[in-house]
């Protein structure tokens, strides 16, 4: 049994983290949403005003707006949609037995390690591009023309070289939850006669399914926030083609200096990704219960 | 009891994984293929490519500019110092919810994985500047607080996971015999949460390695990182495909390394302990 003093220690370790965890939610997210009712502009200093709802109507009527938020919703499903049906057949195929199975393991995780800006660039110049890349390439040695991927289809590429980046995570994840599940159970539902389509629906994929909450939901984190990938490639053209709401956020407020509409851009992504985060904790929180 | 697999079938998935396996590790085999080439020959037909001779003056290259050691030790010394300090702060945090639960410990473990969930960009105004006005920006110490911060959830989350592991009668039992809390740590709780501790360094040291939003907008020309220099390269520097392959290279070897020595102890550092 734990002591009161042992308690009242306990509360003093724990409270140095919680205390900076609070300070560094609390303080920005109340400046964000002060400086979201001001007309602040870093380039006029000190001539900060009131104007109530203004940043609010003029960040939501801005076309760039509209095509911010299909965008980021566009990414978060494709590449959602990709990694989580890619990761399970890839992990489905890497727990079958087979000769060097580690060095597979290795090759497949590695992009998860490369920084965001570094794939971005390598995708963009050494594949995309169409005069020296491998795809113009391939694709010249077939007789095709090469193919301008990052001016022709620039948000569809965004979304592979992010898939590329997120698809050994998932992987990896639904790998390690696939070859915990019991052998023996697949084995006897075999010899019971259910065939490898119902043993995938009725016993693999309930098993998984904490799993894949567990990989949507880490990477929804990431993927709402999707930025260098964008800056490297395209600058969040051409026109408002592959610009996301985090991409159209640091436009307007780092680099057109408009503190205000900025704020009140960011104020609208923290409530995007709260209504995200909220239907996601319910559904991490039913499955980590049962 | 294991069945016997037919050699075939073996060998059909053995070709399948290692091709897959192949087509996903590619990109990144090709930029160590062409870092390796001349300027010349790197923009060449992959089979053109492959037959050039190899050389390594792309790496003299990148060293020259003298630019990369510089980014090199801003990238270490983010990246280590972010994680020593998040250790810090959340070894004691952890032991506390892990040893000495209270009726609200899991809502706090649920709250701090919340905060993981804060869009980066909608504190991004706030934080920009306060550190222009408290003289952070383009400043190491600035950004190894902000890594800091950004992954202590998930050093504490993960320490937690590993803590809870180590059986509590132990550390009663040390009690009964007299041993003090400072004693307590030093010898029974140390040896056997080193390993957990381990891979929650090299997990942290990975995220913030690669951390990408807050080093490209914090940062300018003293204090940036490998990410900010390889952005450095979007254009028009990055149509030398030799030396941007070299310099990417020499930016995520370290990490990569690091990575296929932890593949376990990622999955659950990142599912926040519920995949193992």
């Amino acid at each position: 049994m734990a002591t009161l003093h042992s308690r009242a220690s306990a509360r003093l370790m724990l409270s140095p983290a919680v205390l900076l965890l609070l300070a560094w939610m609390i303080i920005p997210l109340c400046l964000t949403v002060y400086f979201s009712f001001l007309r602040y502009n870093l380039l006029m200093p000190g001539e900060e005003t009131f104007t109530g709802w203004t940043n609010y109507y003029f960040f939501i009527t801005d076309p760039s707006f509209k095509d911010a938020i299909i965008n980021t919703l566009t990414l978060l499903g494709g590449v959602l949609l990709i990694t989580v049906v890619g990761g399970i057949l890839f992990a489905l195929l890497l727990d079958q037995p087979m000769w060097g199975q580690g060095i597979v393991r290795i090759m497949v995780i590695a992009p998860f390690f490369v920084m965001p800006t570094v794939s971005a660039l390598v995708w963009k110049n050494m594949f995309m591009n169409p005069v020296n890349g491998v795809f113009a390439h391939i694709a010249l040695a077939l007789g095709l023309q090469p193919y301008d991927f990052l001016s022709q289809i620039p948000w569809a590429s965004i979304i592979w070289i992010v898939s590329w980046q997120w698809l050994p995570f998932a992987t990896l994840i639904l790998l390690t939850a696939l070859q915990s599940l019991d052998q023996e159970q697949l084995e006897a539902a075999e010899m019971d006669g259910a065939s490898w389509l119902n043993r995938f629906w009725f016993i693999m994929l309930p098993h998984l399914s904490r799993a894949i909450t567990v990989v949507v939901l880490i990477q929804t984190i990431f993927l709402l926030s999707v930025f260098a990938e964008i800056l490297v490639t395209t600058n969040g053209g051409p026109g408002t083609a592959t610009t996301n709401l985090t991409y159209l956020i640091y436009v307007q407020s780092l680099l057109q200096y408009d503190v205000g509409a900025g704020s009140a851009g960011g104020v609208i992504a923290i409530i995007l990704a709260n209504i995200v985060a909220i239907f996601l904790m319910r559904m991490i929180g039913k499955n980590l219960d049962a | 009891m294991a069945r016997a697999i037919s050699t075939k079938r073996k060998a059909i998935n053995t070709v399948a994984a290692w091709s897959l396996g192949f087509l996903i590790f590619f990109p990144i085999l090709w930029i160590a293929i062409l870092s390796f080439k001349t300027e010349i020959d790197a923009i060449k037909g992959p089979l053109d490519v492959l037959s050039a001779i190899w050389t390594t003056e792309s790496y003299s290259a990148v060293q020259e500019r003298s630019d990369y050691l510089k980014h090199f030790t801003n990238s270490v010394i983010i990246a280590l110092g972010s994680t020593l300090l998040g250790l810090i702060i959340a070894v004691p945090a952890a032991w506390a919810m892990a040893f000495v639960p209270a009726r609200r410990t899991k809502d706090v473990l649920m709250w701090m994985l919340s905060t993981k969930m804060l869009p980066p960009v909608g504190v991004l105004i706030p934080i920009y500047l306060i550190f222009r006005d408290t003289g952070l920006l383009d400043t190491r110490i600035g950004l190894v607080l902000v890594l800091m911060l950004i992954n202590l959830p998930i050093i504490i989350w993960m320490l937690y996971t590993y803590f809870r592991e180590i059986p509590g009668e132990i550390l009663e039992a040390a009690r009964m015999d007299g041993a003090s809390l400072g004693k307590e740590v030093l010898y029974i709780l140390t040896p056997m949460a080193i390993p957990g501790m381990a891979s929650t360094v090299l997990l942290n040291i990975i995220l913030a390695w690669n951390e990408a939003f807050w080093t490209l907008n914090l940062t300018a020309a003293k204090a940036a990182p490998l990410t900010a220099f390889i952005a450095s390269y979007s254009s028009p520097e990055g149509l030398f495909y030799a030396k941007l392959s070299a310099a990417s290279i020499m930016a995520i070897a370290p990490i990569l390394i690091m990575g296929w020595f932890s593949q376990k102890q990622l999955v659950r550092g990142l599912t926040f302990g519920a995949v193992k």
